[in-house]
């Protein structure tokens, strides 16, 4: 058996393949169905939390950007984003409004608020003033300018944003289970039911999940950044840039 | 160390993978406190010889002496201690105060704490900065401000040699005319050799008591005085890259003292009617100069003025422009050029007239192509000669045509 | 199952932390409310947590710091060296604390180093991703204009690059100083205590968590602080700009 050599983690990888008895022995656990199911609701609170933060914070992001005022508050909520602990921020909502998948939820669009909102106010306050200039000269209104200029322009930034806010909220996704939501952090949580070897094995599949998502979205990332941009970007610097997002705020 | 020469024997410079050289064959020899200036279109190598001097770049063949001296025998970090450098970023630390920036050199070389402040007051002082400044950061001070620490910088360990790349290159036009002046006048008194990079030709004539022209791939296309690239370029791409007015730049090496000048004919308020029209008959413009008691120009007289027995103050127009002495010739024409007038009075220090700028004498200057023709150093030097004072009152006051105010 | 049917680590913690409010007379902690009066009164509970997470938060900082920044010169050095580096620190960064912590406990074995590696290891990009950019964001006249006046590669590293780069480098140390703050919350994971564990202890009760989160926030503010002082007492000249 080529488990046993790895020790524990020969175990835990056993554990997300195969199903098994539980701790106490009533019921089965484990095995990529039930892995399954963890990662699928892991998935959706996730993707849920970030397009419903998406929808709020990149439009006001934009629009902040674009009048380019309030920019203490739009760099301020990031600060302040980064100082709240995300731990406390998802029992904060447990212990005040209670549990359930509305409620983590809704903590960890509060979560991806900040690098979304931020980046969006960057992004477009980042894009050449003159370029700007030159649309109003040739004739765009205002909203033209916003979304036809400034949008194209700062969505490597505004993407940077989105990516960093989904790997947050995934990677604090494990702790909701406190509040009643099965995600792969259930077996890390209850190890008296799924034993050590199913916490450690969902801590593999959480680590693997969270790569893989991030993975993704930088190649979604490649695809829509506009043609200009990628061949007018400096050799190193930008590319830099578009590969490792700066990572504005951590949180799990 | 005063100055040194420096030789250019057959250089080459080849990049590794490239088909051509960026350098080839070049020769020229700069005298001791001369400015030499490498000049040509950009990828003609200019820099990248200046480069070959202090080793930032180390050349393929031939050979650079300094002080007859290859420089390829010294180590690199010792050499550029030895030679001051200037280039167009200024390239200050910004972390670091002006005095910690100029003393770079002197720190380097070990010099004692009592040695580098008093080096460090003397170049404040040299290039007209308060001593005060010296606790400053860079960014608190002007762009032209910052040039000169940058230029104190390079001459802090008193180099027999500077090297200077494009040093005002970012400055706007009044004060690059500024600094190039207070420049020449402080080189009046240094007199280091020069190395002087620009793309600028007007700059080139300017500064340069020696002009190399490079072309593409760093082929030396003439290596002259100023007035000799201006009246006999050697081939077709010196003549363009001189340009098509290159007799009119020949104004910029003349001062109106070099040229033949009117005699005018001045009179006071009060003197005699008759004896003030005597006058005309010797003078070379038929028009009464109207002079203050101390003889300085107050306007040219109309025939009223002349009806009575004795000269009134009646003027058919102000004496604008007045010329002076030690303009350069092309600013004294422009002058009159914009006053739409074909004449002005010529003063000296004293503010007293000494003759008339005319456009025919002016036209005269231009035709006559033999006489030796002064370069800028040489009349900054004569300046500076003639006028103890000169080179810090020069550099410190904040007036635009220093050269001309000696 | 129940939603807290938490550990039996986490069930034991809980008795400990806080057995003199299970099934406390008093109704306010009893009904899991917010209760100033309990929270004054049981201050010095948290006092222990803080230490530990003063601890978890200073000590990987300070490793971390000299670690990415050895990292980040050598990538300046030798400019292949910085993708891959890149790559790793950001791998690092993106895997879920939680998990880290647990694989590396498999490893490394539960306490306090345990905690320390893994919050080092989040550190790295943060920092190392601004001393980096500091260093690349030195104008190159002012590195040419160092070497054309004979200074060394080392002395131009240290003497130029480096203080240079300061406010970048600090920019990131802050960012760290904040994250490190928050991610040492589940530190308890690796048992290495701190703060978190006293969240986790007792999630249900109000008055404990806003207790401790709200420690943890003026956590994170104070080392921001701290370390923009320091970055202040270091670069006087960019004080000399905004003037």
């Amino acid at each position: 058996m080529i488990h046993a050599a790895l020790g524990p983690f020969g175990d835990a990888i056993e554990f997300i393949f195969k199903e098994r008895e539980s701790q106490a022995g009533t019921v089965r656990v484990g095995g990529l169905g039930e892995i399954w199911d963890f990662t699928s609701t892991h998935l959706l609170l996730s993707f849920t939390a970030t397009l419903i933060a998406t929808a709020i914070a990149l439009p006001l992001g934009i629009w902040l950007g674009h009048i380019g005022r309030f920019q203490f508050l739009a760099t301020s909520i990031s600060n302040i984003g980064r100082a709240v602990p995300a731990l406390g921020l998802i029992v904060f909502f447990i212990a005040f409004l209670g549990v359930g998948f509305t409620n983590v939820c809704a903590a960890l669009v509060l979560l991806a608020i900040p690098p979304i909102l931020t980046n969006a106010y960057v992004g477009v306050r980042g894009v050449d003033p003159e370029t700007v200039d030159a649309a109003r000269g040739v004739g765009l209104t205002g909203t033209e300018i916003a979304t036809r200029v400034e949008l194209p322009l700062a969505l490597p930034t505004i993407m940077n944003g989105i990516r960093i806010a989904l790997v947050s909220v995934i990677a604090t996704a494990t702790i909701a289970p406190l509040a009643n939501v099965d995600t792969l952090g259930r077996p890390i949580i209850s190890p008296n039911v799924y034993g050590t070897a199913g916490q450690l094995g969902s801590c593999i599949v959480v680590a693997l999940v969270t790569l893989g998502a991030d993975g993704a979205f930088a190649a979604l990332q490649r695809a829509v950044t506009p043609k200009g941009l990628k061949v007018g970007q400096r050799p190193k610097a930008r590319r830099f840039a578009l590969k490792f997002p700066i990572p504005t705020r951590s949180t799990t | 160390m005063q100055a040194a020469t420096l030789e250019f024997r057959h250089v080459h410079k080849q990049y590794p993978g490239a088909d051509k050289p960026a350098i080839a064959d070049l020769s020229f020899r700069v005298e001791a406190g001369d400015i030499c200036v490498l000049v040509g279109p950009s990828g003609c190598g200019k820099t990248t010889a200046m480069r070959l001097v202090n080793r930032m770049i180390d050349l393929t063949s031939g050979e650079i002496l300094l002080d007859g001296r290859s420089v390829m025998e010294r180590r690199p970090a010792e050499l550029r201690r030895e030679v001051g450098y200037a280039i167009q970023q200024i390239g200050l630390f910004p972390h670091r105060t002006i005095a910690d920036n100029i003393a770079t050199v002197p720190k380097l070389l070990n010099w004692d704490k009592t040695r580098t402040k008093a080096r460090v007051e003397e170049l404040l002082d040299l290039i007209g900065l308060d001593r005060s400044l010296g606790r400053r950061y860079p960014a608190q001070l002007s762009g032209g401000q910052r040039q000169r620490v940058g230029v104190a910088r390079a001459l802090a360990a008193d180099p027999p040699l500077l090297l200077m790349d494009e040093p005002f290159g970012a400055i706007d036009p009044i004060n690059r005319e500024r600094l190039q002046n207070e420049f020449l006048r402080l080189q009046g008194e240094l007199r280091k050799t020069v190395v002087f990079v620009t793309h600028d030709i007007d700059e080139a004539i300017k500064m340069g008591d020696k002009i190399a022209i490079l072309k593409e791939g760093g082929h030396l296309a003439q290596y002259a005085t100023p007035s000799e690239l201006l009246m006999y370029p050697a081939d077709k791409f010196v003549e363009d890259f001189v340009g098509a007015d290159r007799a009119l730049k020949r104004l910029a090496l003349q001062r109106v003292r070099d040229i033949d000048l009117w005699k005018a004919a001045t009179v006071r308020t009060g003197e005699d009617s008759a004896a003030a029209k005597a006058k005309l008959a010797d003078a070379d413009l038929p028009y009464l100069l109207l002079v203050d008691d101390r003889g300085r120009p107050k306007g040219w007289l109309s025939d009223r003025a002349l009806s009575g027995e004795r000269i009134v103050e009646d003027l058919r127009s102000s004496a604008d422009p007045i010329v002076e002495m030690d303009d350069i010739l092309r600013d004294a024409l422009s002058d009159l050029l914009a006053a739409d007038t074909r004449y002005g009075p010529v003063v000296d220090e004293a503010g007293a007239v000494r003759g008339i700028l005319s456009l025919e004498a002016v036209g005269h200057a231009l035709a006559a192509t033999g006489g030796h023709v002064p370069t800028a150093t040489e009349l900054a030097r004569e300046s500076a000669a003639h006028d103890g004072r000169a080179t810090a009152d020069g550099l410190s006051s904040g007036s635009g045509s220093d050269l001309a105010r000696s | 199952m129940s939603g807290l049917a938490v550990t039996p680590v986490l069930a034991q913690l809980s008795d400990d932390f806080f057995g003199d409010r299970q099934g406390a007379a008093d109704r306010c902690p009893g009904n899991n409310e917010l209760c100033p009066g309990w929270i004054v009164d049981n201050f010095t509970d948290y006092l222990n947590p803080l230490w530990e997470h003063v601890l978890l938060s200073v000590i990987p900082l300070a490793i971390g710091f000299v670690l990415a920044t050895g990292l980040a010169m050598l990538a300046h050095r030798y400019p292949k060296l910085a993708p891959p580096f890149l790559a790793f620190v950001s791998i690092l960064f993106t895997i879920p604390s939680i998990a880290f912590y647990l694989i590396l406990i498999n490893v490394t074995g539960r306490g306090f180093a345990t905690a320390v590696v893994a919050l080092t290891a989040y550190t790295q990009v943060l920092i190392f991703r601004n001393v980096l950019t500091g260093l690349r964001e030195v104008p190159q006249g002012t590195v040419e204009a160092a070497q054309g006046m004979g200074m060394s590669s080392r002395q131009i590293l240290f003497g130029v690059e480096l203080p240079m780069a300061l406010p970048t480098i600090f920019a990131g140390l802050r960012i760290a100083a904040s994250s490190t703050v928050g991610i040492a919350g589940f530190a308890f994971f690796a048992g290495a205590g701190g703060l978190g564990q006293s969240i986790f202890a007792d999630p249900r009760f109000r008055g404990n968590v806003v207790a401790a989160s709200v420690l943890m926030i003026l956590l994170a503010a104070a080392l921001e602080l701290a370390v923009l002082a320091v970055q202040r007492a270091l670069t006087p000249w960019q004080r000399a700009v905004s003037r």
